[in-house]
């Protein structure tokens, strides 16, 4: 039965009391461990067609008479249009529309970054398009630009007023502590660049607006056309079949899907608009820069006392503020805790969510920290972190915590630091670091899920979520042949179309599997139960002797015994369709997911360069249900997070605030030949208080404790303090330099 | 415009192109050969990697005329057995880079059928992979014949 609550709903770290129409979830969870197919390593259902070339990306989509069109984007800072004139473009061959400031959203008067889009033109050919933007006549207005941060603030150029977090009394813990450690950290900008860019291709068919794009959230970018255009919801279709990364910069619709409408209505052709990656490294979205000025206290037996930081995301021109000192808040037991954190509004792009957004820069710098107190206490880091773990989230119950069984699956990786140190020589210097992870994941209601069975004995899944390369298509095709009692292979999952299935959540925040993944199951076990029910009847037995198993109908007794196919071939043209719901999430209690990572690490002392060479990633995310997937997944965050701590930075010129940093070789993320050893283990503890599963999202925690368990692996390795990301030479250099005078030895140069 | 003759796995293809064309472009706007794909278009990534005469090329700062030789695409690696290698693997996660990879691994072991992980690394580190599926590519092309 459908039911209304007023709860709270978390995405991204960001919570909203909302209204929830949730339906009950009745089903027990399955037992702990590898189940038939639940728990089993199994090949992506999609993997043949994407890996031959096969798989219809958006930025394959090719319609009938489809135009393809060029964005105009600002060249200053901050600008306005004074004045613009479209008819030379207009003029031009093979051109058919154009669209100005203010005709389509996105599109503004006002450019408040360097490579704000302004104004669009669709042409025949992408060429004629581009050429075509240079004819259009603009004269603008150049404003103030404010380009730093700490200046923004001070100045007062920010989004909304301060976020202000106090428990306990924070400057009497600091002023009665014995040991108090501080530490200003800075994260730069990095950039999703996933590997298709954002793109879209419109067409309007009849009063209809069909979308392909590419995008983590099909009925996000369908319910905010339809708002902006002043469309029934229903008169817009959004398909995404196969998708190129997103990792957080897709789930909205973005200029570039409503230029293309527009210019599709005016035109009367269908229009694609796809970034270059060139604008995906301008225009597209990026992980904010931070400064974090941090305080830990603690008394001499190592139980912290105090935490406290000031906290700047540098956000500039748009976005939303993440929350930067959620780990500080949550990650330890602390009772006294004062953060601060101020949003610069600057003239740069927009930050868009970035997996697992404000917590793995707010990592870094905490976890820094707390090594930086276990060397000022003498105390082994590892010993530091179990004695101040957090058996509350301030007084809210976990839904389930295993940290701590991360840490006693770490000590073995971390038992090998005299092994690693004994492998340094006189240039190359090695240690070990670790950091631990908290984040959310727990995903949540509505999200919904129709199973269909047919004469054929063939199970389809449909549901309009999206498989933004996580692997969910294969995890829900799993979840339904185990609930159902069939091989793999007889299910199959529709998904990435809101006009072909029911609403599902984004692909974002952790949330496909703990959302779907318990919907799926529900549908599934509907459907079952009416093939059962009809069993019952056909062989005139109890329904609740039935049961089916690998494929087959079976009696408690064992004297019933026939394939489901079979069976089914008695339904002719009918079908069992089955619906499921997500149901709620545990009131009054904290979901979250935890890991450990620890990492090996070697510096070159002389030139500051360094090399990840082992990273052992432990995560409790509840119930596998794809450990093959999973381990994907872990190893995709860790090596994004190795280039985010070591090579990756989008630079911009600090005058004109115009992105150097526009190409992949000036963008540098990491090859093949970066990747060290990755060793990945999972707790696979079903949460007993989380849905039907049990089960939790594991997209964003692999990438949020590498870059704080990299520098601690270089403070073991060299007794430097890295204080930014990215660790750069330069960088590294400079905490080498600093650590020798603190030891009193005269720097080198 | 001027004549442009590829043969493209196999098949031969007369058609016109203007001086200029890449020949990623020609390979999927004109020949519909979409498994090549396209993620930077100036030569940095590898997404669209094909081989000429069984040498890895970046299709996008290819010019089509100037192409001498019999091109390969994904579509002409079907059913070569690194496919299968990927898909046991998990090498694939969005699937945007991965007929580059696969075309740039087919390379790499018709040159040297049991490659080292450093050969691996050396062939494959002009294939940018931003979901991180190296590793599994890396156990798929070290056991690409099992
Ligand atoms: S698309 Fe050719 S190298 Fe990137
Ligand atoms: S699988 Fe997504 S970029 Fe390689």
């Amino acid at each position: 039965m459908a039911r209304l609550i007023r709860t709270e709903k978390e995405v991204e770290g960001n919570f909203e009391e909302v209204w929830l129409v949730v339906e009950e979830d009745p089903l027990q969870q399955w037992p702990a461990g590898p189940l038939d197919v639940v728990g089993r390593p199994a090949v992506r259902k999609d993997a043949r067609e994407r890996v031959r070339g096969e798989a219809r990306f958006t930025a394959d989509i090719r319609l009938p008479g489809m135009l393809h069109a060029a964005v105009l984007r600002s060249p200053y800072a901050h600008a306005r249009v004074k004045s613009i004139d479209l008819a030379p473009a207009l003029g031009l061959p093979g051109v058919h529309g154009a669209v100005g400031p203010s005709e389509a959203p996105g599109l503004e008067h006002e450019a408040g970054y360097s490579g704000a889009p302004v104004a669009a033109v669709a042409a025949e050919t992408f060429g004629q398009a581009r050429a075509a933007l240079d004819a259009i006549a603009i004269e603008w207005e150049l404003l103030d630009a404010v380009l730093d941060p700490e200046e923004a603030v001070e100045r007062g150029a920010v989004h909304g007023e301060a976020e202000r977090y106090e428990r306990g009394d924070f400057d009497r813990a600091v002023a009665e502590a014995d040991v108090v450690v501080e530490g200003t950290y800075r994260t730069q900008v990095v950039l999703h660049n996933s590997m298709e860019t954002h793109q879209s291709v419109c067409e309007w068919v009849d009063d209809r607006l069909d979308i392909y794009t590419s995008t983590q959230y099909v009925w996000g970018v369908r319910n905010e056309v339809a708002r902006e255009l002043g469309l029934a919801p229903d008169r817009v279709r959004v398909v995404c079949e196969y998708m190129g990364g997103g990792f957080g910069s897709k789930n909205s619709a973005g200029e570039y899907t409503f230029a293309a409408a527009e210019l599709a209505r005016r035109t009367g052709r269908p229009v694609r608009c796809a970034l270059t990656r060139r604008e995906e490294n301008t225009a597209a979205g990026n992980r904010n820069a931070t400064i974090q000025k941090l305080t830990a206290a603690a008394s001499s037996d190592g139980t912290i006392v105090a935490l406290g930081g000031e906290f700047v995301n540098a956000l500039g021109w748009g976005g939303w503020s993440a929350s930067t000192e959620g780990p500080l808040k949550i990650l330890y037991a602390c009772d006294n805790v004062r953060t601060v954190r101020h949003t610069a509004k600057i003239n740069t792009p927009p930050m868009k969510a970035f997996r697992a957004p404000g917590f793995v820069e707010g990592t870094f710098g905490l976890e820094c920290l707390i090594d930086q107190l276990a060397r000022a206490l003498d105390l082994d880091p590892l010993e530091l972190r179990r004695k101040n773990y957090a058996s509350s989230n301030d007084g809210t119950p976990f839904s389930s915590k295993n940290l701590r069984e991360c840490y006693e699956r770490a000590q073995k990786h971390w038992d090998r630091r005299d092994e690693v140190h004994a492998r340094s020589d006189a240039t190359w210097k090695r240690g070990v670091g670790m950091a631990s992870q908290i984040w959310y994941g727990g995903g949540g209601p509505p999200s919904y899920a129709w199973t269909r069975v047919g004469s054929d004995g063939s199970i389809a899944v449909v549901t309009a979520m999206q498989d933004i390369g996580t692997g969910t298509r294969t995890a829900m095709a799993q979840i339904a042949a185990e609930e159902f009692g069939v091989p793999l292979e007889r299910v199959e999952v529709t998904v990435g179309d809101t006009s072909r299935g029911p609403y599902a959540t984004l692909s974002a925040g952790s949330s496909t599997t703990p959302s779907m993944g318990p919907a799926v199951r529900a549908a599934a076990a509907d459907a079952k139960r009416q093939v059962l029910e009809i069993a019952a009847q056909r062989y005139d037995l109890e329904q609740r002797v039935l049961d089916i198993r690998n494929g087959r109908i079976v009696s408690a007794d064992g004297n019933l015994s026939v394939a489901l196919d079979e069976f089914l071939a008695i339904l002719g043209n009918a079908q069992i369709l089955g619906k499921g719901a997500r149901g709620p999430n545990p009131t009054g209690m904290s979901v979250l997911t935890f890991g450990v990572h620890v990492v090996e690490a070697a510096v070159d002392v002389e030139t500051g360069e360094v090399r990840v060479e082992r990273v052992a990633a432990i995560h409790d995310v509840g119930r596998i249900i794809n450990p093959l997937g999973a381990e994907s997944q872990v190893e995709g965050g860790v090596i994004q997070g190795i280039g985010h701590t070591l090579s990756e930075a989008r630079l911009m010129d600090q005058e004109t605030g115009r992105i150097l940093t526009t190409t992949l070789d000036a963008y540098r993320m990491p090859t093949i030949a970066d990747v060290p050893e990755i060793v990945c283990e999972f707790i696979d503890e079903p949460d007993e208080h989380l849905t039907n599963l049990g089960s939790k999202g594991l997209g964003e925690p692999p990438i949020v404790p590498i870059a704080a368990a990299i520098a601690n692996a270089i403070r073991d390795a060299t007794g430097a303090d890295v204080h930014e990301l990215p660790i750069s030479r330069e960088e590294m250099l400079r905490a080498l330099r600093e650590a020798k005078e603190r030891r009193g030895a005269p720097a080198a140069v | 415009m001027p004549e442009l003759r590829l043969t493209v796995n196999g098949a031969d293809h007369r058609l016109d192109a203007p001086i200029g064309t890449s020949l990623a472009h020609v390979l999927r706007e004109e020949l519909g050969l979409i498994g090549t794909k396209i993620a930077c278009n100036e030569g940095h990534c590898g997404a669209c990697t094909v081989q000429v005469d069984g040498a890895p090329v970046l299709s996008c700062i290819t010019l089509a005329h100037a192409v001498d030789g019999d091109v390969t695409t994904i579509e002409g690696l079907r059913d070569h057995p690194l496919v299968e290698a990927f898909v046991r693997a998990d090498a694939v996660q969005c699937g945007f880079c991965t007929p580059g990879q696969v075309v740039s691994a087919a390379a790499l072991v018709a040159a040297t059928p049991e490659p080292t992980t450093e050969e691996i690394r050396h062939a494959m580190a002009g294939n940018i992979c931003r979901c991180g599926t190296y590793p599994k590519i890396e156990e798929a092309i070290l056991h690409w014949r099992d």
